[in-house]
């Protein structure tokens, strides 16, 4: 997402969304002490926490619940109060000879471009993509997609998906573009626009597939998390089913730069965080995604790995972290860079653990124990 | 009608039960919705369908068919039924 031009060493908030409901992380100047605001939504389903950087204020939270449908909820105090969106993503009726779809959930919320204060961005589970331009109250299918035959092929069935569903995720607008427009799905392959989503292109050169299967099929292409540099919004970086990418527009192949990675851990994994302002700079969280892909960390030894040259060498960042036996990961959005001088990491992991590094990922402590299972984390800057 | 509420939707309607009218399900529940802006789509999906936990009873009966005519005068249960952790 858009990251704000805050000053430096302005104090993060940390939006905590997990399988049970939401928790919000207030830091102190020093980002020492962290102030606890939750939970909210207890026992609902938040797939994705939002804090609008256009005005600092207003929250968007991705909800279901186990029995009830899909919904979004708004709220302009950073969450004292919140109001469900009147019109929630929902597909239209059948269409070019199509199967009619359901949203099962939200997964990913965006805002747009800077120039376009009300508009935001979802992407569903099933694969979808949804507008708002009303600040998120009410929300429409967007773009020629949803209901596309091409498409409908690339998405693939509920089967092809992640074990909770396909997904639609990394809605990126570029910062000097406001209609050059990228997303992402698992599976289904990573996408451009540049009409403001009128159509959308696949963007798949360089990226692998599966032993066996034909990399020319965008349906088999399944990146994990897609992310644009903040400093340099011409280069991208990508977390894959099979690897780690950087691709530099206007250039159109990606290149793996996960070779390099330890040949005992792999560039296999779900998150992508790049550091706000160097472009050289990212993290990824490797997971073991070996023979029936158990997705924890590899040999129970959870680490983060950095690389200062866009993705040539590797350092192993574990100091602070479990040293054995924490058969933990960490999912795609729930890793995150505040943007301050010193950069702070944070990451949530599939145990309900939340950690964070206050400088750039050299020692690991641990914020907060015992929550539900974490789906994502964004540090942002409330106004 | 009387139509008893599910704690997941209370939040919706401020309490347990409520009165609704309609001589079908469907039409019971856009009254509902008239009502309480919101809480027929966390129920019925965009493409008309029951949610995969939501069930209707009138009088211990299941409705699967929201084109079921409802008596008058009968209660309509809404349940979350029972799915995993």
């Amino acid at each position: 997402m858009n990251t704000p031009q805050v000053p430096a060493d302005h104090p993060p908030t940390l939006l905590v969304a997990t399988r049970k409901g939401a928790w919000m992380f207030h830091a102190d100047a020093d980002r020492r002490y962290w102030r606890v605001d939750g939970p909210h939504f207890l026992g609902h389903i938040i797939n994705h926490l939002v804090l609008d950087p256009r005005d600092g204020r207003t929250l968007l939270a991705a909800a279901k619940t186990g029995h009830l449908g899909p919904t979004i909820f708004r709220s302009t105090d950073l969450g004292q109060t919140w109001q469900e969106a009147e019109m929630p993503p929902a597909f239209g009726p059948a269409k070019n000879g199509l199967d009619a779809r359901s949203v099962d959930h939200t997964f990913w919320l965006a805002p747009a471009h800077a120039s376009e204060p009300d508009v935001w961005y979802a992407g569903t589970s099933p694969q979808g993509l949804f507008r708002s331009a009303d600040g998120g109250r009410n929300w429409a299918p967007f773009s020629c997609i949803n209901d596309d035959p091409q498409y409908r092929q690339w998405f693939g069935t509920v089967q092809d998906g992640t074990p909770d569903g396909p997904k639609l995720h990394s809605i990126i607008v570029d910062p000097h573009d406001p209609k050059h427009l990228y997303f992402a799905m698992s599976g289904g392959g990573v996408h451009e626009s540049h009409d403001g989503g009128d159509s959308f292109t696949p963007l798949v050169e360089g990226m692998e597939v599966v032993a066996g299967f034909d990399a020319t099929n965008v349906a088999f292409h399944d990146p994990h998390c897609v992310r644009l540099c903040p400093g340099n919004p011409d280069r991208l970086y990508q977390q894959n089913h099979c690897g780690i990418y950087r691709l530099d527009r206007p250039g159109r192949r990606w290149q793996r730069i996960g070779r390099n990675m330890p040949a005992e851990v792999g560039d296999i994994g779900f998150p992508m965080v790049v550091h706000p302002r160097d472009d050289r700079t990212l993290w990824v969280f490797p997971m073991d995604g070996s023979d029936v892909w158990p997705r924890v960390s590899p040999g129970g030894r959870p680490a983060a790995y950095i690389s200062r040259d866009g993705g040539e060498s590797w350092q192993r960042q574990d100091a602070g972290l479990p040293q054995q036996q924490a058969w933990w990961t960490v999912k795609r959005q729930a890793m995150a860079a505040d943007a301050n001088r010193e950069v702070g990491l944070y990451l949530g992991t599939s145990s309900g653990e939340l950690w964070h590094s206050r400088v750039e990922g050299s020692h690991w402590q641990c914020l907060a124990r015992h929550l539900p299972e974490i789906y994502a984390v964004e540090a942002v800057y409330p106004c | 009608m009387r139509v008893l509420i599910p704690s997941a939707l209370q939040s919706y309607t401020g309490r347990q039960w409520v009165d609704a009218a309609g001589t079908t399900l469907a039409a019971t529940l856009d009254d509902l919705e008239r009502q309480f802006p919101g809480i027929r789509f966390r129920m019925i999906d965009e493409q008309g369908r029951i949610r995969r936990h939501i069930r209707f009873f009138i009088a211990g009966e299941a409705i699967h068919d929201l084109a079921a005519p409802l008596p008058a005068d009968g209660e309509l249960c809404i349940v979350q039924a029972l799915s995993g952790g």
